[in-house]
């Protein structure tokens, strides 16, 4: 390999590299204790799961998956808003892959597409724009999610379409904000964890300094970390390094990526395109204040809630359904009764099942907890 | 459209709709080909439809296409590809040249695969209806292979081999789509897989359990489909398997796993373990041309063990093992 030739996917999947930290790992835990680490973000779940790193860990070091997939804490009811548009309203409504197959109350916008509702996926919030640019004669929605990794995106669209004057074009928002459940959970009783494994894209756009006072809070080491296996394994190793020097800092092992500061840019987009939601709800939180993103005032033509007067369904998840235990991490997914029988990727009940960063998934996906199981 | 991805929804609308009304000792085996005799030779047909989008791509067309997966399914039943009919159903205001363009390239084709196409029937539909052009072929072959070639065929012991990199074709016409703007230089593999095969074929005799070629679905979908026929587990190891740098990160930007993205001029193999040097061998000596897959980048990438649950297990880079399941819903839709 030359100077400067630097592979990004291979180099940080090294085999030798992770038989290292390996070592590392083994020799500074300690016997006499856990070590149980939340990972806030679906992405590090998902990666966990897909190079089956917790296979090679020591006995006492435990992942606990916490609630960063924006779209497994997405609830019901607001993918029922989103459908309604496309159905009722006659608007293409533009989504991500991944929203496409969450159930709704009457099946997933896949199942509303094949009965003709006009529902495309896309890949940016710029197709979606494109789209109404290019089709003056549709009503296009873009259905906006995820945390403050892509609501920068989110932000700069409306401002091309408030620019070009595109007038059918809308946004129906659901962007949230990480550090509000990341409070929420440290606060609830039930979850017992030692240390946190931050996330990796939303701290590129927010920074590391939002984590500070989590840390002061509640004492416990935060370590922001990307999204390849040597990222994880080093990021664990820096928690437990803190855990047994008794310190509890925020560390960044993503820095190839993320800065300490805020970035600038996304904060004035921020501040410019959204305002924060008094409340939102979140699927197993319950209403969390000041955790979502809605588009402010001065952009209101932009926001289809408001251009299409949604009502705002509120709609129970099925009893059997534990999806919020596991996103707040009190239970693992085989836990769950229903986990890989009436609930699996092929018809999911819960959208922890659904997104391919839901603890579910990524356990059933990679084969945890089934019979046979490697 | 979950129906059409080759995975396990495709599975079961064959298995519980198709199989129960249509079913037969022919139909039944669900092989890439259905083997039979008139007055003792062996023959083989297939069929496919192709609905491709767009027409054209890096590395092929509907047209060429058409030819080789035909060609192909033959080839892996262990049946020299003879005569192949096509039929058109070509949407109103397809221009002419477009037309005559694919004609052209499956005439090139068709004979880059030693094959006469013998039979040819045009519809046209009215516009809307048919995304420009879907072409249908089948494919009838001589068969070679004695015994035949049978996924109940394998053993614990056995070895797997494919013959090249994966995932290319998926990529390619992916990426033709133009909706994604992502510049790579990825060409699709369609081209012949019947001079890998045939190489195989004479090499290897009875060691020589089954071919398929990975098309929907990917290589993890028919490795499930030999584990599921074989009632055996088979250990695939994710670093062995081919893949071009520039597909790889095609795939990595946009969280497909090359394991189930389609491959049209691949073949994967199941052979003895004594035999399995023999058939890299094989296959690294078959030298690829225009139409005509070659061999240079085959490899070893897994093994059949004696676990009875026909389940794939991949050893991932890392040293850590995950289950290689049959595909959910439709990944890329219209990729063949």
């Amino acid at each position: 390999m030359g100077m400067g030739e630097l592979r990004h996917v291979d180099e940080y999947r090294r085999q030798s590299g992770a038989a290292q930290l390996r070592l590392r790992l083994a020799d500074i835990c300690d016997p006499a204790r856990t070590y149980r680490v939340m990972e806030i973000c679906g992405g590090h779940t998902h990666t966990i799961y897909r190079h089956g790193l917790s296979d090679h860990l020591p006995d006492n070091v435990r992942f606990v998956h916490g609630p960063g997939c924006p779209v497994c804490v997405l609830p019901k009811g607001r993918i029922d808003d989103a459908m309604a548009l496309a159905l009722d309203e006659d608007v293409t409504l533009c989504a991500y892959g991944d929203v496409l197959r969450v159930p709704g109350s009457e099946g997933s916008m896949l199942d509303a597409r094949a009965r003709g509702a006009d529902i495309r996926m896309v890949y940016s919030p710029l197709d979606a724009l494109r789209l109404a640019r290019e089709h003056p004669e549709l009503e296009v929605v873009f259905l906006a999610i995820g945390f403050e990794t892509t609501a920068p995106a989110t932000a700069a669209t409306v401002l091309d379409a408030e620019r070009d004057a595109i007038s059918n074009f809308s946004v129906i928002c659901n962007h949230v904000l990480v550090v509000p459940p990341m409070q929420a959970l440290l606060n609830s009783p039930d979850v017992a964890i030692d240390g946190l494994i931050g996330p990796g894209h939303v701290s590129a756009i927010i920074g590391c300094t939002p984590y500070l006072p989590l840390v002061e809070q509640f004492g416990l080491p935060l370590v922001v970390a990307g999204f390849e296996p040597l990222d994880l394994l080093a990021a664990l190793v820096m928690v437990v390094e803190q855990l047994n020097d008794a310190r509890h800092e925020v560390e960044n092992q993503y820095s190839r990526v993320v800065p300490w500061e805020p970035n600038p840019v996304a904060r004035a987009l921020f501040d410019d395109v959204f305002a924060i939601r008094e409340t939102f709800e979140w699927r197993g939180l319950g209403p969390i204040p000041r955790s979502g993103f809605r588009i402010s005032d001065r952009l209101a033509d932009f926001d289809a809630e408001r251009r299409y007067g949604v009502v705002g369904r509120v709609v129970p998840d099925p009893r059997a359904c534990r999806c919020g235990d596991v996103l707040r991490g009190a239970i693992e997914p085989t836990d769950c009764r229903i986990f890989g029988t009436a609930c699996t990727p092929e018809h999911p009940v819960g959208s922890c099942m659904v997104s391919s960063e839901g603890a579910c998934a990524a356990y059933f996906q990679f084969g945890r907890g089934l019979a046979g199981q490697p | 459209m979950a129906h059409g991805a080759g995975g396990g929804a495709s599975r079961r609308l064959i298995e519980e709709i198709c199989l129960p009304r249509l079913g037969n000792d022919l139909l039944s085996p669900l092989a890439d080909a259905a083997l039979f005799t008139i007055d003792g030779i062996g023959l083989a047909i297939t069929t496919d439809a192709f609905v491709v989008r767009p027409l054209r791509f890096p590395g092929g067309s509907i047209g060429a296409l058409a030819v080789h997966g035909t060609v192909n399914d033959l080839a892996v039943s262990g049946a020299c590809p003879v005569v192949l009919s096509a039929a058109f159903v070509v949407e109103d205001g397809l221009p002419i040249a477009t037309l005559a363009d694919e004609l052209d390239a499956m005439a090139a084709a068709a004979r880059t695969s030693r094959v006469r196409i013998g039979a040819c029937d045009t519809k046209v539909v009215e516009r809307g209806a048919a995304d420009g052009l879907y072409v249908i072929t089948t494919g009838v072959g001589r068969q070679v292979a004695v015994p035949a070639l049978d996924a109940t065929r394998i053993r614990p012991g056995d070895n797997i081999v494919i013959s090249g990199s994966v995932a290319d074709h998926g990529i390619a016409v992916l990426l033709a789509r133009e909706e994604l703007h992502i510049n790579a230089a990825v060409r699709s593999d369609s081209a012949s897989v019947w001079p890998l095969a045939q190489a195989l074929l004479a090499s290897l005799g009875t060691d020589l359990r089954c071919m398929r070629d990975p098309t929907r679905g990917g290589v993890a979908t028919t490795l499930n489909e030999f584990a599921l026929s074989a009632g055996l587990r088979i250990e695939v190891s994710e670093a062995a398997v081919p893949v071009h740098d520039s597909t790889r990160g095609a795939c990595e930007l946009l969280g497909l796993d090359p394991l189930y993205v389609a491959n049209e001029g691949c073949l994967v193999a199941v052979v003895a373990p004594g035999s399995t040097a023999a058939a890299l061998d094989v296959l690294r000596s078959v030298a690829g041309g225009p139409g005509r897959a070659g061999g240079s980048e085959a490899a070893l990438i897994g093994e059949v063990t004696s676990g009875a649950d026909g389940r794939v297990i991949g050893l991932t880079t890392f040293g850590g093992r995950r289950i290689i399941d049959l595909l959910e819903g439709d990944p890329l839709p219209r990729i063949c």
